[in-house]
């Protein structure tokens, strides 16, 4: 019906503008090549690495940076910078996988809570409520304590970590939005509860969600690298950030760039999202959707 | 305040009830057998059976929670596998050491945090401004295992003015409160100073200036309390994530500490130890997020009369 | 003399005028009407009378402002501090937000008297349960313990207004004191400070948009448009025979008993933003009454043959043809 058609408020259609937006500022622009070379690196890994990761070569072992490997080697002789990347491999997928189920997760609780209020409003709140002051780290080793450690608990623990966020997030946005005038008319124009939800709440909920879930990632990054550092993520001999430097940290005196490289890559990966994050914030506007979190 | 104070304590309850069902179940939810979870590998029918009997693992589930509970008030832990001595016993060796580190990196994080919101507040737009605000940038970004290795490498290694490890003198708290304390420090700056801007815009403000108040005290006796107060909510939230740090820094550093014993513990597959801990740790969460909201309610008497 | 007076007030604020050559005067005992829609100006008038435009980073650009026989615009920020809360008293907008929710209204209130009369703690609750009294709070002794949340919109007002008195000042300037307010409520603040006025002899800058809270206080009326003075006259005088263009509409605006449905009137087009001022008279896009020249000179503030004066070409011309 053509009534229904003008109460529909901005739909996400203005993508061009916003990425404009994002890129001009030179935050943005800087943060945003970084993090798209990172993402290719990651996928061809394979074609790019000097060195496979496992190629072990005890003659070079610990040693520091050089023409032959850029970014030293480790204490079996692995090339410190083609492990590195290979590390990305395994960091982005998991953390971008496990948030993105998060997220899903978390707009579905929440818009549920939000869209139909009573019992189960409260149910879901106070668990949200319980878990949000609770550490992400302790949650992670909680799930590792039952689950045992591998990347499928690292997920595991991320995806439950965030989750809290999201749904919280998604309720606040349908609570804000279930009280708009277009909702009211549509409501009286006969519609559905899922029809309402998919089509008109959903939508303008998504923005500020989906850029909590990309500075999520950045944290879901660390949480990542924290458990691989306790050895208790990702298990050899899939490569990861976190177990290299705990590894590494054995040589801490001989052979320091094998702590000190992955770990810049974390911190810088993890700083350009932020920055891109508010980027992305301030194109959109929705500083003030965000308050809260 | 007395009333609100017990309102709040009424609450935990049910959320100790919770976490403490939760850490219960990790034996029954690991695969297996839970017997396996509590006994040394290789040990004989016999051993196992005590264990069994002394668990009650044989009845139902709710009635080993109770005598789980019923054996922690007393103050038993259980028996740790690998060290073979009461958990009781190794819980309290090591909590002195975390409740050093977690009480000076608060303090740390608070103070510094504080003054450099203040700071930046007060300074906004200026180049000591966004100096500050990068360092926030850094400081709460920065893995904090790694940032740790990193001050080790500096100030221990190449430096030499701290102990890379261990917990032997005072001197060794110092690489390890920074490490989680530069990061507190970045989250509570972060807020302080988007709170001292708000405040500042309030219209309560305007009237204080039109009193003819001056401007200095108004900062800091008016605006800097009224922002304190969303300062105090988010560490009372926050608290957790400065025990997560601790954590964390204890491996880092080799420190004793109930961190340490976690961790370790879950490398080993020592169940008792694994569960005494993290039980430990959440009602250090708890605890630790009760006093931010008692600091709060102190604070700000709106809350004292809101809470239901 | 005049207590207040002021004289082509032009103001900058990051580039912008939004006042531009306003001039007035108030004497003791009298209440003045400064009247106008948002983004008139009235509120930043307030603000410059105070010397309190640096916190919203504007500055006066030109004019004066003479208070007593002191220049304002010409004192520096201590002096401005003296006489804030001592002799020249404000009354904000907003009652809910313009108490500081953590300390206690008692205190808030003995503030202004430790500060400018030098009491002691003692000596300050004294007077200010004393004046909370004459406001008519009831059980003053016990609501001057009481944090601002636990008090209705009503009664936090009359707080404020116990705390611009505290001091005894000679002037008070009141934003728009009953906006937020019920409208019996309003009615009750609006009594209260006429009867200040009268037993106190001070002088009131009330603020307003509300023509029938200016009919009802009000001794004289200076009508604002777009940061400049359209009309200002008499109360009685500018409700009798209004003059600007803009006056007529604007008491046209307020309704009426009998009125048939379906008569109330507005004004077409709306109040032009600060960055969009039209040039010459501000009115002349709205003004039923607009003139060739409106759009290209500004009309000047002439005093008119029967007292008050008048901004605008087209009564310039009227009076002028006779």
């Amino acid at each position: 019906m053509s009534a229904e058609a003008t109460f529909t408020p901005r739909r996400a259609d203005f993508r061009r503008s916003v990425a404009g937006k994002v890129l001009s500022t030179p935050k943005g622009a800087i943060a945003g090549a970084y993090l798209f070379l990172l993402v290719l690196l990651a996928i061809f890994a394979p074609w790019i690495t000097p060195y496979p990761y496992d190629a072990q070569n005890l003659q070079v072992a610990s040693q520091a940076p050089s023409w032959a490997h850029w970014l030293g080697t480790d204490e079996f002789g692995r090339d410190v910078l083609s492990r590195i990347i290979y590390g990305a491999r395994t960091s982005l997928s998991v953390s971008t996988t496990a948030i993105a189920v998060s997220v899903f997760v978390g707009m579905v609780l929440g818009a549920a809570a939000g869209y139909f209020g009573g019992l189960l409003d409260r149910a879901v709140t106070t668990v949200v409520d319980l878990s949000w002051s609770f550490p992400e780290i302790l949650l992670a080793l909680i799930l590792v304590a039952i689950v045992g450690p591998g990347l499928h608990s690292t997920m595991f623990a991320i995806g439950i970590a965030y989750l809290a966020q999201f749904t919280r997030l998604t309720r606040a946005q349908i609570l804000s939005l279930k009280g708009e005038t277009y909702v009211e008319a549509t409501i009286n124009l006969g519609a559905s509860h899922a029809h309402i939800v998919f089509r008109h709440l959903m939508p303008n909920a998504l923005a500020p969600v989906i850029v909590c879930g990309m500075l999520a990632t950045g944290d879901a990054i660390i949480l990542e690298a924290t458990l691989g550092f306790f050895g208790l993520g990702a298990q050899p001999p899939v490569p990861s950030w976190g177990a290299m430097m705990s590894s590494g940290s054995a040589l801490i005196f001989k052979a320091p760039w094998i702590i000190i490289f992955p770990g810049l890559v974390v911190a810088i990966s993890v700083i350009a999202i932020n920055l891109f994050g508010d980027a992305l914030i301030r194109a959109l506007d929705i500083r003030a959707s965000l308050r809260e979190v | 305040m007395l009333s609100y104070a017990l309102r709040r304590l009424l609450l935990l309850v049910p959320v100790f009830f919770a976490i403490s069902a939760v850490v219960f179940l990790i034996i029954h939810l690991v695969p297996g057998d839970p017997i396996d979870s509590l006994t040394r590998i290789g040990s004989t029918p016999a051993q196992r059976e005590i264990i069994a009997a002394r668990y009650g693992l044989d009845r139902p589930l709710l009635e080993q929670y109770f005598i789980w509970l019923g054996k922690l008030v007393k103050g038993d832990l259980g028996t740790a596998i690998v060290l073979r001595r009461p958990v009781a016993e190794l819980i309290a060796q090591n909590l002195p050491y975390s409740l050093a580190l977690g009480g000076c990196a608060l303090l740390f994080s608070t103070f510094f945090g504080i003054l450099a919101g203040v700071i930046a507040a007060i300074y906004k737009e200026t180049r000591v401004d966004q100096g500050i605000m990068a360092g926030i940038l850094v400081g709460s970004t920065l893995p904090s295992f790694w940032l740790g290795l990193l001050l080790i490498l500096i100030f221990s290694v190449q430096f030499g003015w701290f102990p890379v490890s261990g917990a032997r003198s005072w001197n060794a708290l110092v690489l390890p409160v920074l490490t989680i304390g530069l990061g507190g420090m970045a989250l509570v700056a972060r807020v302080t100073r988007i709170a001292m801007l708000e405040t500042v815009q309030k219209d309560f403000v305007l009237l204080l200036h039109a009193k003819g108040l001056p401007a200095l005290r108004i900062q800091l006796r008016h605006v800097l309390r009224h922002a304190l107060m969303p300062v105090v909510t988010i560490l009372g939230l926050r608290i957790g994530w400065i025990l997560g740090g601790a954590v964390t820094v204890e491996f880092v550093f080799a420190r004793p500490g109930l961190g340490m014993l976690l961790i370790r513990g879950l490398g080993q597959h020592d169940y008792p130890v694994v569960q005494a801990c993290l039980l430990m740790l959440s009602i250090a969460v708890m605890l630790g997020t009760l006093i931010g909201d008692f600091v709060q309610a102190a604070m700000d008497p709106r809350v004292r009369s809101s809470l239901q | 003399m005049a207590l207040l007076e002021v004289s082509d007030l032009s103001i900058d604020i990051a580039g912008i005028k939004p006042l531009d050559g306003i001039g007035f005067s108030v004497d003791e005992g009298r209440i003045l009407g400064l009247v106008g829609e948002s983004g008139s100006g009235k509120s930043l008038t307030a603000l410059s009378i105070m010397g309190l435009l640096p916190l919203i980073g504007g500055r006066v650009e030109r004019g004066s402002i003479r208070f007593d026989g002191i220049e304002l615009t010409a004192q520096p920020e201590p002096a401005l501090r003296r006489l804030r809360g001592r002799r020249i008293a404000f009354i904000s907008q907003n009652p809910m937000t313009s108490l500081d929710p953590v300390m206690r209204v008692g205190a808030q209130i003995d503030q202004v008297s430790r500060l400018h009369l030098g009491l002691d703690a003692k000596a300050a609750a004294a007077r200010s349960i004393a004046l909370m009294e004459r406001l008519r709070i009831p059980a003053a002794a016990t609501v001057y313990h009481h944090y601002p949340h636990e008090l209705s919109g009503g009664m936090k007002q009359r707080i404020v207004i116990t705390m611009a008195l505290s001091a005894d000042p000679d002037l008070i300037i009141a934003d728009e004191p009953t906006t937020a307010l019920d409208v019996t409520i309003q009615a009750q603040i609006v009594q209260l400070l006429m009867e200040l006025v009268r037993d106190r002899g001070v002088a009131l800058i009330l603020i307003t948009h509300d023509m029938g809270v200016v009919a009802q206080a009000c001794d004289h009326v200076v009508v604002l448009y777009a940061g400049r003075v359209a009309e200002s006259n008499g109360v009685k005088e500018i409700f009798a025979a209004p003059r600007h263009p803009y006056t007529k509409a604007l008491i046209r605006c307020i309704p009426r008993d009998g009125m048939t449905p379906g008569s109330l009137a507005g004004i077409p087009g709306s109040v032009p933003s600060v960055a969009k001022y039209p040039s010459g008279c501000r009115f002349h896009p709205r003004c039923p009454d607009v003139l060739k020249i409106c759009p290209e000179a500004v009309p000047p503030l002439e005093p008119q043959p029967f007292g008050g004066a008048v901004a605008c070409h087209a009564v310039a011309a009227r009076v002028t043809h006779g």
